[in-house]
């Protein structure tokens, strides 16, 4: 094992010993202790992520022009049959390398940032262990080489991810929020299952890379096989892909398995910022960007439907952030349709030099996003801890006393609406010129979300930081609150200078560093949405003003549908209450305590009947047993006679 | 002396040393020693068979003895161990320790009920080392009957009629058993040339079709009674919510595994070419206990009802991974079998502790129990995140094997049965989060919960033992596949062989 290796596999290690640790000794130790403990973890596995990154970039990682992937370790870990094996595995390669970075580092400003902001916690220690825990699964699937450790792992930030949205589980709207979390997501990981099951069988592999050689090449029998037989005009495989995205759909809060992600934010604020912002909502991506040449050579169908959903998604979820009223909701949906981007990114993308750029861009969008979305609940949580609410009419004027978040969130409000020079601008404008060349009816979509984006992302932040006096008073929210301004400051360095990076000399489909494009006159139309959408939202909240009540009424019935969601919820609730419960359910019960079980009380009572009936028989008189006696004899008697007549 | 034999010797000399004791606290110590070293001895016998396998004895069992039981029946004592017989002796050793931990409280006959609990361990163990089928009746009868006695006598609720309904359920399954045993004696007299009750000389034994289906359909189903399988399920849910904690751990823990081991050595491995034709029934059954068992559990409010109908969706696994006739189902099915006994007993010990405690197993009555209990709470938790089939912890592992396994079985029928399989993970997960929900999360309601006390020395330590399996399957889950993959590949290499035969 070279170096790296060994830096690779701590950057695992770390967070689940520390995990381990902190659930084991949680309550022998300080919450200061606790909290110590594992942040320095996390930034000790930040550091080796990016050393890590150093090495791979730099060092190792490009074979013959192309970056190629990399084994650190390879443990046999179940062996189903003679093919198929779960290996635990460490892969290196440009995305997972990413991710391992965005991962450790939005984790360790989490981790500092919840010191101060989960400050006097009863279970301060069990908090810390469960952000390892989360942690360490993001990890896991990220360097996962093989499909089931993805969904190893996969599970395991699902059930992380329920525990920390249920950490408060005293209150009902948490208890609620975490099961949906992790029902709707089960729900979709079933096609995930499913996809496996059905890849792997035909595939006779598991391992990610064996995979997607034996379904990309054209003389490939394994892929012969599969496009052999077809279900409603797509190829099996094409099913089993879109089985899989199902999974991936889950995650990431694609439409319309979204509806978990913004009741999600009943979990703690910093938790909302890594989880359900940064990291594990675009596992999703992730996945599909995992199975990338798959879909682009063998099932362009598959990849297509990828496209329309994701952009489906982004107009969809950014219409409903621009009424929604909870500061922490505004997000959910903004990050549900940002991360939307990313997967229509992928959509539109196709294999080939010409079509690659929807990859890159897409990852691109990934890493930017992460830190100014990021920032972005970090900041919210921020106000929230100033003025103890998450409802945007108890704020307002807020930039006096808080300098430092009003400073960030500005940051990472312009660089989400794509205004030039910051981070976004750059990942957007990828985004949308490859959707422009990929297929233009989903750019002009795009481009109208982009307009949306601008919009809703500013009506946050004039709401917050403008509108009207500061009713809190004039006394600093920030003072002594070091431990969350740093992880602000650093992450606005990010969401700001994140966009300069070359990204396309290290992230592609292929393998090969190519130049992402950058036209100075495509780029006049996106901005200008972005331009009139905090043109508008200025007009709109700058001020204490009515107009914001007058264009919500102009839009009627709309504005009100948007308000509730599309009553997406509510079909759902009828799904699984009116049809689940009450027509399988309970039909279900019925039938087993009154049917199955009646028919074995049946077979009882049956007995106990007989018996009954027949134990006059056995009175122990005399008298009857000759009665029967005799009435025997007479009847052999008749039958002798009858037979021998 | 065998070592195989001593696996019978502890558990009688613990039972017949507890007869002789007069105080309290003594018979529970020899309850708890035996136990305790009959784990310490199965886990080094797990070695000591390690060991000759790693030296390369490629025999079919190990340890092989016969003794002359009654001759003129040709009736044997004949034992031997393979790896899918020694994890289940590691699983019975297991939970019949965290069971005498958790009864420690346990008030009248205390005597009675410990060696009650023994006699059913050592039902158990005969049954798993057996191989004649005669003797593997007989120590199944005994694990049956001391079960009327616990839950009758130490139940709570409806007991006298739990108890009645499960020991004449259970009694008509093994009567079953026993016609279609009997019927393969007399039929090995016919077509073998010798009658036998032996396992290895039957399996030689070519039987004609219409002698096999029969006897396969009455053995399987009988063994299924126990396993609790669709729709001979009806004395679980009762019996378990009427029986005592120990009872209950056993029941789920062990009994239900009796059916599946029998179904898979006995109907399957002795008879091939019926399971070949024949084992569709069973996937059908299967895959309606699974996925009715679990929208079943998802209606139930109490919680020891709502495990025993989980158990019924869980058992369904066993035997749909038998009956799919796969070696990856096989092995699935005997890891599912492991993983459902120590998940199922860890969850009744909590339910039990909480039930002790609260007085209720009605999940809206409680709430808060996280709170008031965190290792109580925790151990639910986790028994549960077992039972939806969390990565880690050993239920993942042996449902996603019975998964793999049964999709090898091509075509629109199993296919089906799969996905209905696969299926349930969804609706397990809503029933397992609305307990947890209900009963464990939330805030107290009641105030008398608030003095409430959190779990006892012995509890603690049954939990821990209980986790730890969990934990080390779900983990090192090759060590149990390197242990057991070998002998569900002779069974399955049968099913190769009799198809060249035809």
């Amino acid at each position: 094992m070279s170096t790296y290796d060994i830096a690779a596999l701590l950057i695992l290690l770390l967070p689940i010993l520390s995990f381990a640790g902190l659930s084991f000794l949680g309550k022998r130790i300080t919450p200061c202790t606790a909290g110590i403990v594992g942040t320095t973890v996390l930034f000790v596995a930040a550091g080796l992520a990016l050393f890590t990154a150093y090495g791979y970039f730099f060092q190792f990682g490009e074979v013959a022009g192309a970056y190629a992937h990399h084994t650190s370790l390879e443990i046999n870990w179940l062996q189903f049959n003679e093919n198929l094996s779960i290996n635990l595995s460490i892969i290196l390669d440009p995305i997972s390398v990413m991710m391992l970075v965005v991962i450790t580092v939005i984790s360790a400003m989490v981790h500092l940032y919840s010191f101060k902001y989960m400050h006097g916690e009863e279970r301060f220690a069990t908090y810390y262990a469960y952000l390892a825990l989360f942690t360490f699964s993001m990890l896991g699937l990220v360097v996962s080489g093989n499909l089931f450790q993805m969904y190893i792992f996969w599970e395991l930030v699902g059930v992380s991810s329920f525990l920390l949205i249920g950490f408060y589980f005293t209150k009902p709207s948490a208890i609620a929020a975490a099961k949906k979390a992790f029902i709707v997501t089960r729900f979709a990981d079933l096609g995930f299952l499913l996809g496996i099951l059905m890849l792997s069988y035909g595939a006779e592999t598991l391992d990610f890379f064996v995979l997607i050689e034996r379904l990309t090449q054209p003389d490939s029998v394994y892929l012969a096989s599969f496009t052999a037989t077809s279900f409603m005009g797509l190829s099996a495989l094409s099913w089993g892909l879109l089985l899989v995205f199902t999974g991936g759909a889950g995650k990431s809060a694609m439409f319309p398995l979204h509806i978990w992600l913004p009741d999600a934010m009943e979990g703690p604020t910093p938790v909302s910022a890594l989880i359900h912002a940064a990291t594990m909502v675009v596992a999703g991506v992730y996945l599909v960007a995992r199975l990338f040449p798959v879909f682009a050579i063998s099932a362009p169908d598959a990849l297509a439907i990828v496209g329309y959903i994701g952009v489906f998604t982004a107009l969809f979820a950014a219409v409903i952030a621009c009424t929604q009223t909870d500061i922490k909701r505004v997000l959910a949906y903004s990050t549900i349709s940002q991360i939307a981007f990313m997967m229509f990114a992928l959509g539109v993308a196709g294999w080939g030099e010409e079509k690659a750029e929807g990859f890159t861009a897409s990852m691109f969008h990934l890493f930017t996003h992460a830190f100014f979305k990021a920032l972005l609940f970090l900041g919210a949580g921020a106000v929230i801890h100033a003025v103890h609410s998450n409802e945007m009419k108890d704020m307002g004027g807020l930039r006096k006393s808080m300098p430092i978040t009003h400073i960030t969130f500005l940051i990472a409000c312009l660089a989400i609406a794509g205004v030039p020079l910051l981070s976004g601008f750059f990942s957007k404008e990828a985004i949308l010129n490859a959707a422009y060349h990929g297929n233009p009816m989903i750019f002009y979509v795009a481009l109208l979300t982009s307009g949306l984006t601008a919009f809703y992302m500013f009506r946050l932040y004039f709401r917050i930081f403008w509108y009207k006096a500061d009713e809190h008073g004039h006394h600093n929210h920030e003072k002594g609150m070091w431990a969350m301004n740093l992880p602000l400051i650093i992450l606005a360095i990010g969401a700001a200078f994140t966009g300069y990076i070359p990204f396309g000399d290290f992230v592609s489909a292929d393998g090969k560093p190519f130049e992402l494009p950058f036209h100075l006159t495509f780029s006049i139309a996106p901005v200008l949405a972005g331009v009139i959408g905090i043109g508008i939202a200025w007009m709109m909240y700058s001020k204490q003003n009515s107009n914001p009540d007058k264009v919500s009424a102009s839009f009627g019935r709309f504005y009100n549908w948007a308000y509730h969601k599309f009553y997406i919820d509510e079909i759902y609730l009828f799904v699984t209450k009116k049809v689940l419960f009450n027509l399988v359910g309970r039909p279900a019960a019925w039938f087993d305590k009154n049917v199955v079980d009646g028919m074995i009380n049946g077979y009882a009572s049956i007995t106990s009947t007989t018996s009954e009936a027949i134990k006059g028989m056995q009175s122990g008189r005399l008298q009857t047993y000759t009665l029967f006696f005799l009435g025997g004899v007479l009847v052999v008697a008749i039958l002798l006679i009858v037979n021998f007549i | 002396m065998n070592v195989l034999s001593i696996l019978i010797l502890i558990p009688l000399i613990t039972a017949l040393v507890l007869l002789m004791v007069r105080k309290e606290l003594h018979m529970k110590l020899i309850a708890l020693f035996g136990s305790i070293a009959q784990l310490g001895y199965s886990v080094w016998l797990t070695n000591y068979y390690i060991n000759f396998r790693k030296a390369g004895d490629t025999a079919e069992m190990l340890f092989q003895t016969s003794l002359g039981w009654f001759k003129p029946l040709n009736i044997y004592f004949s034992t031997g161990v393979d790896g899918i017989s020694l994890t289940m002796i590691l699983l019975t050793a297991m939970v019949v320790v965290a069971g005498i931990l958790v009864s420690w409280k346990i008030q009248h006959q205390v005597k009675e009920f410990f060696f009650l609990i023994v006699l059913l361990s050592l039902g158990a163990y005969g049954f798993f080392i057996s191989t004649d089928l005669f003797m593997m009746f007989f120590f199944l009868e005994l694990a049956v009957i001391p079960k009327y006695l616990l839950i009758g006598i130490w139940g709570s609720g409806k007991k006298e009629y739990s108890a009645m309904k499960l020991a004449l359920m259970l009694m008509a399954g093994s009567a079953l058993v026993f016609l279609g045993i009997a019927a393969l004696y007399f039929a090995s007299g016919i077509y073998g040339g010798q009658y036998t009750w032996n396992i290895h000389e039957l399996t030689q034994i070519n039987f004609p079709m219409s002698v096999q289906v029969p006897i396969y359909l009455l053995i399987f189903t009988g063994f299924g009674v126990f396993t609790a399988m669709f729709p001979f399920h009806t004395w679980a849910p009762d019996g378990h919510s009427s029986a005592p904690t120990a009872a209950s751990m056993f029941l789920a823990g062990i009994s239900m595994k009796l059916g599946g081991y029998g179904a898979l050595r006995v109907a399957t491995y002795l008879l091939p070419n019926a399971a070949q034709e024949w084992s569709w029934i069973f996937i059908i059954l299967a895959s309606i206990a699974i996925i009715y068992g679990a929208f079943a559990t998802m209606m139930q409010k109490d919680l020891k009802y709502m495990n025993a109908y989980s158990s019924v969706s869980h058992c369904g696994f066993v035997i749909l991974g038998i009956a799919m006739l796969t070696k990856t189902a096989f092995m699935g099915a005997v890891m599912q079998m492991v993983s459902h006994g120590i998940m199922t007993a860890l969850f009744f010990a909590a339910i039990g502790m909480i039930y002790d405690r609260a007085h209720t197993r009605q999940a809206n009555e409680l709430g808060g129990m996280l709170k008031q209990m965190p290792f109580i709470g925790t151990a639910f938790i986790i028994a549960g995140l077992t039972s939806l089939g969390l990565p880690g912890f050993s239920g993942f592992v042996s449902e996603m094997t019975v998964f793999v396994g049964s999709w090898e079985r091509t075509g629109i029928f199993y296919r089906v049965a799969t996905i209905l399989a696969c299926a349930s993970i969804v609706v397990t997960a809503v029933y397992i989060l609305r307990s947890v929900g209900f009963a464990i999360w939330g805030t107290i309601t009641n105030k008398e919960y608030e003095t409430l006390k959190d779990a006892t020395w012995n509890e603690k330590a049954a939990a821990v033992l209980l986790i730890a399996g969990i934990v080390f399957i779900g983990v090192l889950p090759f060590w149990v596949v390197n242990l057991i993959s070998n002998d569900t590949i002779t069974i399955f290499n049968k099913f190769i062989s009799v198809a060249v035969a035809n």
